[in-house]
C-alpha cells in the first residue's frame, strides 16, 4: 500500500508543517531557559504572519517583509518582558494578553489598511518565498520514474523554501549558543537561579530581555513562513493554535534544543499522516496485537516504580487493553483479519496524548527551569 | 479580538437599540466571520444589497465563540429587530431555545431544516445539486481521472457537498476517483488554509488535478496551492473564481445572498414556519462562469452542465442527498 515515494511525499509534508512548529519551539526554548514562560508564542506568531504578508504586500519584497514582522513579533516580545521583567507582572498573564492583542488587532488593521476582510492582499512571486530547487533535481512530474535516491534527493531535501533550511539550521546553533557559549551558560543559570547569576554580577534583567527578543525574532522567522512561503496572504487566526502546539513540542522536548528538533518533526509527522491518510485501515489481528504491546510494554515499565506511576500508567495499560480486546470481539464473528478502520482524530489526538504521556513522567522526567515563571527580585 | 468586538459590538447595539423606532432586520454571522469570502460573505453582499436598495440600515454581529450564539439571538431579539437572520448551521440548538420565547419575532436560519417552530423560516440549500454541476466539469477538465475534494468540518452538510460532487463526477467518467478528505472535526477546520494546502499537496501527490474545496477560510488555502503548483480548483459559496484567474475552474454558487436578500426584503412579514428548500429550480444554487474562468469552460463542457442542470430543476434527474440517509453512492467517507 505504501510505497517509498509516497513514504517521502509524508516526510516532505512533515518538514513542512514542522518548520513553524519548531521556530517557535526554539523561541519558547530560549524564553523558558531564562525564566519567562511564554504562553503568548502564539499571538507573536499571528502577528508575525501578518505584518510580514502586509509589508511583502505593499513593498513587493519578501526581505522587507520578514524584517518586518521580526520586527513586530520583537515589539509583542518586548511587551511581555516589560509586562513581566520590569513590572514583575504574571507572566501568564501577560502571554494570554498578547495571543487576545494579536488575534484582535491584525484583522482590525488588515480590514483598515486592505478592505478585504481582515485579509492581506495575495501576494506575487518576488513578495513571496520560492521553494529552492536543488540542482539537478528532478520535476514532480517525472518523479515516478526517477530512480529512489533521486526521489530522496528531490522530493525530500530540494523543493523548499529558505526558511525551511534556515529552521534546520538554527537548531544547532541554538544548541552551541546554549550549549558552548558563556552567554549560554548565564542564560542558562538565570532561569535556574537567577540569585546566583546576580551575585555575580551578571545583570539578571538584561539576559531576560536578551532572551525574549531571541524568541521575538524566531516567531518572526515562523510568521513570515507561514504567510509567506507556504501561503500567500494573511487569513485570520491562521496561525491555527501552533503557537499552543509547540508549547506541548517544547515539554516533550524537556526544553532542549536537539530533543525539540525531534519532537517538532515527530508532531509534523502526525499532522502528515493524518493530512494523506485520513482513514487508515489495519487488519484486527495487528490493531490488537500492536496495542497488547503497547500495554505490555507500560507494565513492563511501570513494574518497579512508585505508586502513583502504577495507578495512572497502569491505568493506562488497562484502557489499552480493554480496547484491544475490544477490537478482536468485534470482529469475532467476521474473522480476525478483518479490515478495522483507524479513525482520524485518533491520529490527531497523538501528539496531545504523547504529551501528556510526557508530563505524566513516562519518558523520563521533564522538569521545566526551576526559576520559571518567577519575576525576579532583588532585594528578597 | 474577543474583548475588542464584544466591546465593540454591544456599544453597537446599545446605540442602535437607542435610535430604532421602526423594527430593523437582523443577521449573525457564524464563526467563519463575514469576510470569509465564502459562506458569510455572500450572506453579508445579501444585507448590503438589501440595505443599498432600499437604503434601510440593519444590524449584525459577527461570533468569535459558540457561548455567544443564544446571547446574540437574545440581544437583537430584545432590541427589537425583526426579521433575524442567521447563517449557519450552528444556530440550531440555542434557535430552538430563543424562537419560542419571542413569538412575536420572525427567524430565518440558513442551513437548517429540521426545527419546524412557528415562527422560524428554516432556508435549505440543495448543495449536493450544486456540487454535482461542478464535479461534472472536474471530470470533464481533469487529464489524470482523479479529482479531489477538501471539506471543512467533518459534518453531515459538508459531506453532502462532497457526495454531490463525486456524483457529479461519476456520471460524467465512471471509472474517475474521487479523493476526498476533511480538514478536522473542530470549527477551526475553517480557518486552517496551513492544512488546506498541505491537503491540496497530498491529493495533488495522488493523482488530482482538479481540487473542490467546500472549507470556508481553509478553502483560500486550497485555492493558493492549487493555483502554485499548476492544477484547477474549485471555489464554494461565493464566486471565488477572481482569487486566482484562470486557474479556478468554477465556484459552486450557494445563493445565501438571495435568501437573506428575500428574508429582508419580506421584513415582518416574513412567512416562517415553513423550511424553504433552495435548489437549481429556484436559483439557489448554481455554478459561476465570468471572464476569470471564461477560457476553461468549453462549450462542450457548458452545454453538458447545462442540460443536467435543466433536468435537475424539472425534476427528471435526482441527485442523492447524504443527509436524508447519512449513505453515499458514489464515495465512502
Amino acid at each position: 500500500m505504501i510505497d517509498f515515494l509516497t513514504l517521502l511525499q509524508v516526510l516532505d509534508s512533515s518538514l513542512r508543517l514542522a518548520t513553524p512548529l519548531l521556530l517557535v519551539c526554539l523561541a519558547g526554548l530560549f524564553s523558558e531557559r531564562a525564566g519567562i514562560f511564554d504562553i503568548g508564542l502564539e499571538g507573536k506568531l499571528l502577528a508575525a504572519a501578518f505584518v510580514s504578508a502586509a509589508f511583502a504586500a505593499i513593498t513587493g519584497s519578501v526581505w522587507i517583509g520578514l524584517l518586518a514582522g521580526s520586527l513586530a513579533s520583537i515589539m509583542l516580545s518586548l511587551l511581555h518582558g516589560l509586562a513581566s521583567i520590569t513590572l514583575r507582572g504574571d507572566q501568564i498573564i501577560s502571554g494570554v494578553a498578547i495571543n487576545f492583542l494579536a488575534a484582535g488587532l491584525t484583522v482590525v488593521v488588515a480590514q483598515d489598511m486592505f478592505g478585504q476582510g481582515g485579509r492581506t492582499p495575495p501576494l506575487k512571486s518576488g513578495g513571496r518565498f520560492e521553494p529552492i530547487n536543488f540542482p539537478g533535481a528532478t520535476s514532480s512530474k517525472e518523479m515516478n520514474e526517477a530512480g529512489p535516491l533521486m526521489q530522496l534527493y528531490s522530493e525530500l531535501l530540494s523543493g523548499h523554501s529558505l526558511l525551511v533550511y534556515t529552521a534546520l539550521l538554527t537548531v544547532p546553533l541554538s544548541w552551541f549558543i546554549l550549549y558552548k557559549t558563556r552567554y549560554g551558560l548565564r542564560l542558562r543559570a538565570v532561569g535556574e537561579n537567577p540569585a546566583a547569576v546576580d551575585t555575580a554580577g551578571i545583570s539578571v534583567v538584561g539576559l531576560r530581555y536578551s532572551a525574549v527578543i531571541i524568541g521575538g525574532v524566531l516567531c518572526g522567522i515562523a510568521g513570515a513562513y507561514i504567510a509567506t512561503s507556504l501561503q500567500a496572504n494573511f487569513t485570520k487566526d491562521m496561525s491555527a493554535g501552533r503557537g499552543f502546539i509547540a508549547l506541548a513540542a517544547l515539554i516533550f522536548a524537556k526544553w532542549r534544543p536537539w530533543y525539540a528538533l525531534s519532537a517538532c518533526l515527530l508532531f509534523g509527522f502526525f499532522f502528515a499522516v493524518d493530512t494523506r491518510f485520513q482513514n487508515i485501515l489495519l487488519p484486527a489481528w495487528f490493531l490488537s496485537g500492536f496495542l497488547i504491546l503497547v500495554a505490555l510494554g507500560l507494565i513492563s515499565y511501570v513494574w518497579k516504580k512508585d505508586y502513583l506511576d502504577k495507578a495512572v500508567l497502569g491505568g493506562l495499560a488497562l484502557g489499552i487493553s480493554v480496547i484491544a480486546f475490544m477490537v478482536i470481539f468485534s470482529v469475532w464473528d467476521t474473522g480476525i483479519s478483518r479490515q478495522i478502520k483507524i479513525p482520524v482524530v485518533f491520529i490527531q489526538s497523538l501528539p496531545y496524548v504523547l504529551t501528556v504521556v510526557v508530563l505524566a513522567g513516562f519518558v523520563g522526567k521533564a522538569i521545566p527551569p526551576r526559576a520559571g515563571g518567577q519575576p525576579y527580585v532583588k532585594e528578597r | 479580538m474577543n474583548i475588542f468586538t464584544k466591546t465593540l459590538s454591544t456599544l453597537v447595539g446599545l446605540t442602535m437599540a437607542a435610535s430604532a423606532a421602526l423594527a430593523e432586520p437582523a443577521i449573525i454571522y457564524d464563526l467563519g466571520g463575514k469576510f470569509d469570502k465564502s459562506f458569510n460573505e455572500s450572506a453579508h453582499t445579501g444585507a448590503k444589497r438589501w440595505a443599498d436598495e432600499t437604503g434601510g440600515s440593519f444590524k449584525e454581529i459577527e461570533l468569535q465563540n459558540e457561548a455567544q450564539r443564544e446571547q446574540a439571538l437574545r440581544r437583537f431579539a430584545e432590541a427589537g429587530a425583526n426579521p433575524i437572520v442567521m447563517a449557519g448551521f450552528g444556530f440550531a440548538d440555542s434557535l430552538g431555545k430563543v424562537a419560542p420565547d419571542y413569538p412575536d419575532t420572525k427567524f430565518a436560519v440558513i442551513d437548517v431544516f429540521w426545527l419546524g417552530i412557528p415562527n422560524v423560516r428554516e432556508i435549505a440549500f440543495n448543495e449536493h445539486e450544486g456540487s454535482y454541476l461542478v464535479g461534472m466539469m472536474a471530470a470533464k477538465a481533469s487529464k489524470s481521472g482523479t479529482v479531489g475534494f477538501v471539506g471543512g468540518m467533518d459534518i453531515p452538510l459538508i459531506r453532502r457537498f462532497g457526495c454531490g460532487y463525486a456524483q457529479g463526477v461519476k456520471a460524467v467518467n465512471p471509472n474517475a476517483t474521487v479523493i476526498a478528505n476533511m480538514t478536522g472535526t473542530t470549527p477551526a477546520a475553517w480557518n486552517d488554509p496551513v492544512k488546506g494546502s498541505e491537503l491540496t499537496k497530498a491529493q495533488i501527490s495522488q493523482g488530482a488535478d482538479v481540487v473542490y474545496a467546500a472549507a470556508g477560510g481553509t478553502g483560500v488555502g486550497v485555492l493558493q496551492t492549487a493555483a502554485d503548483e499548476g492544477i484547477l480548483s474549485i471555489g464554494v459559496d461565493a464566486n471565488q473564481n477572481y482569487l486566482h484567474p484562470g486557474k479556478v475552474l468554477t465556484s459552486m454558487l450557494k445563493r445565501v445572498d438571495n435568501a437573506v436578500y428575500e428574508a429582508f426584503l419580506a421584513g415582518e412579514n416574513l412567512e416562517t414556519g415553513l423550511v424553504v428548500q433552495m435548489g437549481i429550480s429556484n436559483g439557489g444554487v448554481g455554478y459561476a462562469l465570468d471572464e476569470h474562468n471564461a477560457s476553461l469552460v468549453s462549450d462542450e463542457m457548458k452545454s453538458a452542465v447545462d442540460a443536467a442542470a435543466a433536468s435537475i430543476a424539472s425534476g427528471s434527474m435526482s441527485v442523492h442527498n447524504y443527509t436524508d440517509d447519512e449513505t453515499c453512492p458514489a464515495i465512502t467517507f
